[in-house]
C-alpha cells in the first residue's frame, strides 16, 4: 500500500523513539537506577510499528514481557514509560507494575504481561467485546516465538477462530525463547504453519522490514474489522540483546549471528530505503535522531526525579470500590 | 415468594440481572444447553447467542474472556463446570484476574464473577469433588463467596454480578437441590457479611456450604443433651466477616470450625487462628477444626463416605470442648 511520506517518516520516528527508549532503559539497569529486570525491544522495532501504524488510535493491544515497543508505537508517553521503570508514582502503573506490566488502557494499551501468552486469551475476551458491542474494534496480540508452545496459545486461537473475533496474533519469532534457540523447543521452522490447524490465515512476514510488517497487518487488520476473523502473522525479527538486559551472561551467541542481523537492523534498513527514495537526507535522518535523544533525555531527568509512591499505596487499588 | 432450588435460585439471578444490565453475559461449556446443573436453563432461548456463549473446553481461553471483556467494560460471568478445572484456568484467575487492577495501578475494573460447582456427589471421584475455596481466599484481589442454601445463592449473585471486583461464585454440589423461600423480585445480599443461622449460647461453629447443614443438625442433636450451638455461616469467605464470628465466640466461648474441603490449610484454619489471635482471652477450650482427611478424594463410595465429614464429625468435635 502507498505511504506518504509523512507516513514514513513517523515510522523512521516511531522506530527510533523505540531504539533510543530501550538503549537507554539498558545503561540504567545496568547502573541499577532502575529496578526490576528490563527486556529489550532492540532489533524489533520494524513489527510493534508496522503493525500499530495500521491500528486506528481505539484499537487495542496486549503485549508482553518485552513491550516497551508495542507502548511506544500505539502512543505511549516515554516520560510516564520511564516513570514506570524508575517506579514512581507518576508512572503509568503508578510504579505499582514495572517494566512487564506497563499498561495504558485510555490507550487502548491492555497491557504488557509478566507471563507467557497470557495477553492471547485476554486480547481474546477484548475481542469478543468489541463484537458484542459492535464498536468495529480491532485486537492485536503481540507475543513471541516461545508463546506459541504454550496452551494459552492453542486455546485462543482455536476460540478466536471459533468466534471470528476481531484480532490479528502477531508472532514476533525471534530465534530464541528465553536463553535458548527457539530450534529447540519448537515443532516447526514456521511458527505461521501452525494457523493451518484454527482453520485461520497464516503469513510469514520479514520482521526486519517496517514497509512488509505494514502491509501485512494492513491487510490482516482489514480482514479482522470486515469479520472475517483473526489471522496469525509470524514476523521473523532477531532480538539484538539477550533475554533480559543486553548481557545476562548465561548465554554465548554466535557473533556471526549477531552480526548477520545487525546488518539487517531495521532501523538502517528503512533509513537507506527513505534517504534512497529521497524521503530525507542523512544530514535529516541525523536530526531527527538527535531530537528524539535529547527527549529521552529530558524524560528520563524529570521521571528520575519524580516522587515515589506513597505508604499507603501499598494498600490502594487491590479492590474497586463498587459503583453500581 | 416461591419455594425454589438453589440451582433456579442461581438461574434467576443471572436471568434478573441480565436482563438489568445489557453488560452483563455468559460464557462457558455448555451453558447453552442450560449447564449440566441446570443453572443456565433456558437462558439462551431468552437471550441468544449473543449473550450466552459456548466455548470450547477450553478453561484458560474461557476466563480470559472475562478478563479480557471485563477489562473493557463488560460484566462477564464465566462458569467453569466443575471446581476441580479451574486448575486449567489458574493463570488467569490468580495471575490475571486477581492482580490485574493493583499491577495495572488501578487503572482497571474487573467486574468478573466465575461460577463453579464444588464438593462431593455420588462417586465423582478425585478430579470431580474438589473443595478448592481456600486456594482463591489466599489470593489477595479475588473475593470467594460460597452459600449454603437457595435464598443465599440468589441475593450474594445477584451482589457478585453488581460488583466491580472478581468474584469466585462456589456452589457446592450437594446444595443445587434444596430448597427455601426465595423472593421473586431482584435481591442482592451484602458481601463480606456473615449470617448467623441458628443462635445458641454454648459453642460457635462456624461452617460453610454444604457442613452449614451438617452444623443444623449437629445443633438439633445436641440440643437434646443441653449443649446449644451458635451456626455462623459466613457465606462470603473473602472477605471474612470475623466480626461477627468473633462477636459470636466472645458470647460462647468455645469455637469448632466446619467444612468439606481438606482440613489442612482449608479455610478453616485461617478462621480459627484468627479466633485464636482475637479472641483468646474468651476462650474456655482450643478451637476444633473439621474437614477432610489429608488424601484426594476417593471414589468407592464407602471410602467417599468415610472421607466426608458430616454432623457425626462436628459432634464429636463439640464433645472434645468439654473434655
Amino acid at each position: 500500500m502507498d505511504l506518504s511520506n509523512t507516513d514514513m517518516i513517523r515510522m523512521y520516528e516511531q522506530m527510533t523513539r523505540i531504539r533510543e527508549f530501550d538503549e537507554r532503559a539498558a545503561l540504567l539497569m545496568e547502573q541499577a537506577r532502575v529496578h526490576g529486570s528490563v527486556h529489550l525491544y532492540c532489533g524489533e522495532e520494524a513489527i510493534a510499528v508496522g503493525v500499530c501504524e495500521a491500528l486506528n488510535s481505539d484499537d487495542y493491544i496486549t503485549s508482553t514481557h518485552r513491550g516497551h515497543g508495542h507502548l511506544i508505537a500505539k502512543g505511549g508517553d516515554v516520560q510516564r514509560m520511564y516513570a514506570e521503570l524508575f517506579a514512581k508514582a507518576s508512572g503509568y502503573n503508578g510504579g505499582k507494575g514495572g517494566s512487564m506490566h506497563m499498561a495504558a488502557l485510555d490507550l487502548g494499551i491492555i497491557g504488557a504481561n509478566g507471563i507467557v501468552a497470557a495477553g492471547l486469551p485476554i486480547g481474546l475476551g477484548v475481542a469478543f467485546a468489541s463484537q458484542y458491542q459492535q464498536n468495529d474494534r480491532v485486537t492485536v496480540c503481540f507475543f513471541g516465538d516461545g508463546a506459541t508452545n504454550e496452551g494459552a496459545f492453542h486455546e485462543a486461537l482455536n476460540m478466536a477462530a471459533i468466534l471470528k473475533a476481531p484480532m490479528v496474533f502477531v508472532c514476533e519469532n525471534n530465534g530464541y525463547g528465553e536463553w535458548s534457540k527457539t530450534a529447540s523447543q519448537t515443532s516447526v521452522t514456521d511458527i505461521a504453519d501452525r494457523a493451518a490447524s484454527y482453520g485461520i490465515p497464516g503469513a510469514i512476514v520479514d520482521g526486519m522490514d517496517v514497509a512488509a510488517v505494514h502491509e501485512s497487518a494492513h491487510e490482516a487488520i482489514a480482514r479482522a474489522r470486515g469479520g472475517a476473523g483473526p489471522t496469525l502473522l509470524e514476523c521473523k525479527t532477531y532480538r539484538f540483546y539477550d533475554h533480559v538486559g543486553r548481557d545476562f551472561g548465561v548465554l554465548k551467541r554466535d557473533p556471526e549471528e549477531i552480526a548477520k542481523w545487525r546488518a539487517r537492523d531495521p532501523i538502517l534498513l528503512w533509513r537507506e530505503k527513505l534517504i534512497a527514495q529521497g524521503v530525507f537526507d542523512d544530514k535529516q535522518a541525523d536530526g531527527i535522531t538527535a531530537s528524539i535523544a535529547a527527549d529521552m533525555e529530558q524524560a528520563i531527568a524529570v521521571a528520575e526525579h519524580s516522587p515515589d509512591p506513597e505508604p499507603e499505596a501499598l494498600f490502594t487499588d487491590v479492590y474497586s470500590e463498587s459503583l453500581s | 415468594m416461591t419455594i425454589k432450588t438453589m440451582t433456579a435460585a442461581i438461574n434467576e439471578a443471572i436471568d434478573q440481572e441480565m436482563e438489568r444490565d445489557e453488560k452483563v453475559f455468559v460464557a462457558g461449556e455448555d451453558v447453552r444447553v442450560g449447564g449440566p446443573f441446570g443453572t443456565e436453563a433456558g437462558l439462551h432461548a431468552k437471550y441468544g447467542d449473543r449473550r450466552i456463549v459456548n466455548t470450547a473446553i477450553s478453561e484458560l481461553a474461557l476466563t480470559g474472556i472475562g478478563v479480557g471483556a471485563a477489562a473493557v467494560g463488560l460484566r462477564p460471568i464465566i462458569e467453569i463446570m466443575i471446581m476441580d478445572f479451574v486448575s486449567v484456568a489458574m493463570d488467569q484467575i490468580v495471575n490475571q484476574m486477581a492482580k490485574m487492577k493493583y499491577m495495572l495501578g488501578g487503572q482497571a475494573r474487573l467486574p468478573i464473577v466465575v461460577t463453579t460447582h464444588a464438593g462431593i456427589d455420588s462417586s465423582s471421584a478425585a478430579q470431580h469433588s474438589g473443595s478448592l475455596e481456600a486456594w482463591f481466599c489466599h489470593v489477595p484481589g479475588l473475593k470467594v463467596v460460597m452459600p449454603s442454601n437457595a435464598y443465599d445463592a440468589k441475593g450474594l449473585l445477584t451482589a457478585a454480578i453488581q460488583d466491580d471486583n472478581p468474584v469466585i461464585y462456589i456452589s457446592n454440589k450437594r446444595c443445587m437441590q434444596l430448597t427455601s423461600e426465595v423472593p421473586d423480585t431482584p435481591y442482592a445480599l451484602p458481601l463480606g457479611v456473615a449470617e448467623v443461622k441458628r443462635a445458641g449460647n454454648d459453642v460457635t461453629v462456624v461452617a460453610i456450604g454444604r457442613s452449614v447443614l451438617d452444623a443444623l443438625t449437629a445443633a438439633d442433636e445436641l440440643a437434646k443433651e443441653g449443649i446449644s450451638l451458635e451456626v455462623v455461616d459466613p457465606r462470603t469467605l473473602s472477605p471474612m466477616d470475623m466480626t461477627t464470628i468473633l462477636g459470636s465466640v466472645q458470647k460462647t466461648s468455645r469455637a469448632v470450625v466446619a467444612h468439606e474441603a481438606v482440613r489442612t490449610c482449608g479455610i478453616g484454619a485461617e478462621i480459627a487462628a484468627t479466633i485464636g489471635d482475637e479472641a483468646f482471652d474468651f476462650l474456655d477450650a482450643p478451637v476444633k477444626r473439621v474437614g477432610a482427611p489429608f488424601t484426594p478424594v476417593p471414589f468407592a463410595p464407602v471410602l467417599e463416605k468415610q472421607y466426608l465429614p458430616g454432623a457425626a464429625e462436628i459432634i464429636a468435635a463439640v464433645r472434645s470442648l468439654y473434655v
